[in-house]
């Protein structure tokens, strides 16, 4: 890897970070409305993940949808506008925290129900195998849509059909206040992937170069027309489920000890002990993104609301 | 023109769209190998192959699923279905996924999708196999919901919503697929949203879809002979419910009855009279009938489920009623 790309992944992760602190302080303003889950803690997991991908690779994801969206290439004040409803938004202010996607940049969303977003990359799957393209679906998803019955009906078919699909199971340990242990019967989340004979590996998510690693192998495999890979990714967030979650669940001193495997710094100190970077330069690039998420803040602030006009478009494709 | 039946009308529509178009393809339980459960894909499985005449698991999440992924990334699915009351199982995917995906990423995502479904009672399927959860649908904007009572339209519309670019749930009626009727020959289409006048008439107007517009044929018939002239209005679709056809005739006969085969509360009928007391308070000479399915669980027993489903007597009664 060349050091500009190892200093995109940093830059990358530093970016999330800060467009998710300045998110958390708008949605305190008032400025930010519904619901705003923060993927603090998480950066690694789509950041490593989807530096493996191919541009013909599709990514699809749940609602925790704010790294992805800008690791897959939307810009920090296409998400904001987006978070704070206006026009500029990435969809146009009409689908909101939960709904960022470019369709361009192959991105395809931000789902809010949990786990139904599973057979939908299981039929974008399918439209890469009916049209012989060698693009694989990459769907993300949380430890808690492993119960839902949405999971079993996408995995089975996904191996049935043989289908180009990567399923990634982000698991935060908690679907948002009930933990892995609480809620599945199993906890190691990958041994249900071997119930439909899905070949599986797990990883550490708080290591981008590791996700990284992992990414590209289960990658290798989907597109070499093997049918689907599963990627159990083991992470932590470390704000609550969403804004206002008095975290009653989990105990101070388990977040403490995540934030201490903090994903941010974790890669700092691996670049500069590595000799890739200097702490000069990574200081640098993080006030670059500091200068980058004011400036994405200022401009989204700006930025008109939706006309009225709006409300009626695109309810369907034709009148 | 051919004098065929619903199911051939339906089959050739999907045939004809398939041969068409490559990126036509359908998936559902027991499609492929076994024709159909309602034979309408016999022998497209051996013509078309297993790819593009897909067999599922049963499992209704994924068949929705799979049906909008897919036509996202540009193929045109047309996802069958057995009976419209599995439908539920893939609700989600249906109200939440398919009717808001376009509107939610502001136009991005774009869903030429069909979904049919078989729909109605009258054949002794008991109570979960039996439903006419037609207007269930209906009251989702960004989905639009056809249901064809002759073979001319089943054809027409089918085409129609295979080219369309906004999903479309199809639904089919069980017991309609043996009536036969004329269908032009060629390729032709007919317009999702615009209701038809079916028969013409000057004394009421009879507002319908479906299976129900069989029996309301059958009532006017009879009425005939007793010299009452019944208008059948045919809505086609339900979403987007195109009133003018139903206005026009009410404005000329000051008179209507609704009949619909599903359940009377919140449904069909509701909408439609309420439609045309907003749009055309100053016509009325009446109040207007509905004609629904008794508010039960559809029961087995071959009389009972008679006794709950409209009958021709019960549009007889209810034209009688207003006139």
């Amino acid at each position: 890897m060349e050091k500009e790309a190892y200093l995109d992944l940093y830059y990358q992760m530093v970016l999330i970070r800060l467009v998710e602190d300045q998110a958390a302080q708008l949605y305190q303003q008032g400025k930010i409305g519904g619901f705003l889950h923060l993927y603090i803690g998480q950066e690694a997991v789509s950041t490593g993940l989807i530096s493996a991908r191919q541009p013909q690779d599709r990514v699809i994801t749940a609602y925790r949808d704010h790294g992805v969206a800008i690791n897959c290439g939307i810009s920090a004040v296409e998400v904001l506008a987006e978070l704070m409803g206006k026009a500029s938004g990435i969809s146009k202010g009409k689908g909101g925290s939960m709904h960022l996607a470019d369709v361009k940049k192959n991105f395809w969303g931000g789902h809010a129900i949990v786990g139904a977003h599973l057979p939908i990359a299981a039929g974008l799957a399918l439209g890469d195998l009916y049209q012989k393209n060698d693009g694989v679906t990459i769907c993300m998803f949380g430890d808690g849509a492993t119960n839902i019955g949405y999971f079993h009906e996408a995995l089975n078919l996904s191996q049935v059909w043989k289908l180009p699909v990567l399923w990634v199971c982000e698991n935060n340990q908690y679907g948002m206040g009930t933990s892995v242990e609480r809620a599945s019967a199993v906890s190691e989340i990958r041994k249900k992937a071997d119930g439909y004979g899905i070949p599986n590996d797990h990883v550490d998510g708080m290591d981008v170069l590791l996700v990284r690693k992992a990414a590209q192998a289960a990658i290798d495999h989907v597109r070499s027309g093997k049918g689907p890979y599963f990627l159990e990714v083991i992470t932590y967030r470390f704000r609550g489920h969403s804004m206002g979650d008095p975290e009653r669940y989990r105990r101070s001193e388990e977040v403490k000890k995540w934030q201490e495997n903090d994903p941010i710094g974790i890669y700092r100190r691996y670049l500069i002990d590595e000799g890739i970077a200097s702490d000069a330069e990574l200081d640098t690039l993080d006030a670059r993104v500091e200068q980058v998420v004011m400036e994405a803040v200022q401009s989204a602030t700006a930025s008109p609301e939706p006309g009225p006009e709006a409300l009626f478009e695109n309810v369907y494709f034709e009148g | 023109m051919a004098r065929i039946t619903m199911r051939e009308a339906i089959s050739q529509a999907l045939w004809e769209e398939m041969e068409r178009d490559p990126n036509v393809f359908i998936l559902g339980e027991e499609v492929g190998v076994w024709g159909g459960t309602y034979a309408v894909t016999k022998g497209f499985y051996d013509h078309f192959g297993a790819d593009r005449v897909r067999d599922t698991p049963i499992a209704e999440a994924a068949i929705i699923g799979a049906t909008i992924g897919s036509a996202l990334v540009g193929l045109r699915p047309v996802a069958e279905l057995m009976t419209i009351n599995f439908a539920f199982s893939a609700m989600d995917h249906i109200v939440n996924e398919a009717a808001k995906l376009h509107y939610m990423f502001a136009g991005q995502f774009v869903l030429p999708l069909v979904i049919r479904a078989v729909g109605g009672g009258g054949r002794q399927l008991g109570a979960t196999h039996s439903q006419t959860p037609d207007a269930i649908f209906a009251h989702f904007p960004g989905l639009k919901v056809v249901a064809p009572g002759t073979p001319e339209d089943a054809k027409g519309l089918l085409k129609t919503a295979i080219r369309s670019n906004d999903p479309v749930l199809f639904i089919e009626h069980a017991t309609l697929y043996q009536v036969r009727g004329e269908v032009p020959e060629g390729d032709y289409s007919v317009p999702i949203g615009t209701a038809k006048v079916q028969r013409p008439g000057r004394d009421v107007t009879i507002v319908t879809y479906s299976k129900m517009l069989e029996i309301s044929t059958k009532a006017a018939d009879l009425l005939a002979k007793d010299g009452i002239e019944a208008e059948i209005v045919d809505l086609r679709t339900l979403r987007p419910l195109d009133m003018d056809p139903v206005i026009e005739s009410f404005k000329k006969t000051n008179r209507a009855v609704i009949v619909e085969e599903g359940w009377r509360s919140f449904g069909v009928g509701s909408e439609v009279a309420s439609r045309i007391y907003e749009q055309a308070f100053d016509y009325v000479d009446a109040p207007i009938q509905r004609v629904a399915q008794k508010e039960v669980p559809l029961p087995y027993n071959r009389n009972l489920e008679q006794m709950a489903l409209p009958q021709v007597e019960d549009v007889i009664r209810a034209v009688k009623e207003v006139l």
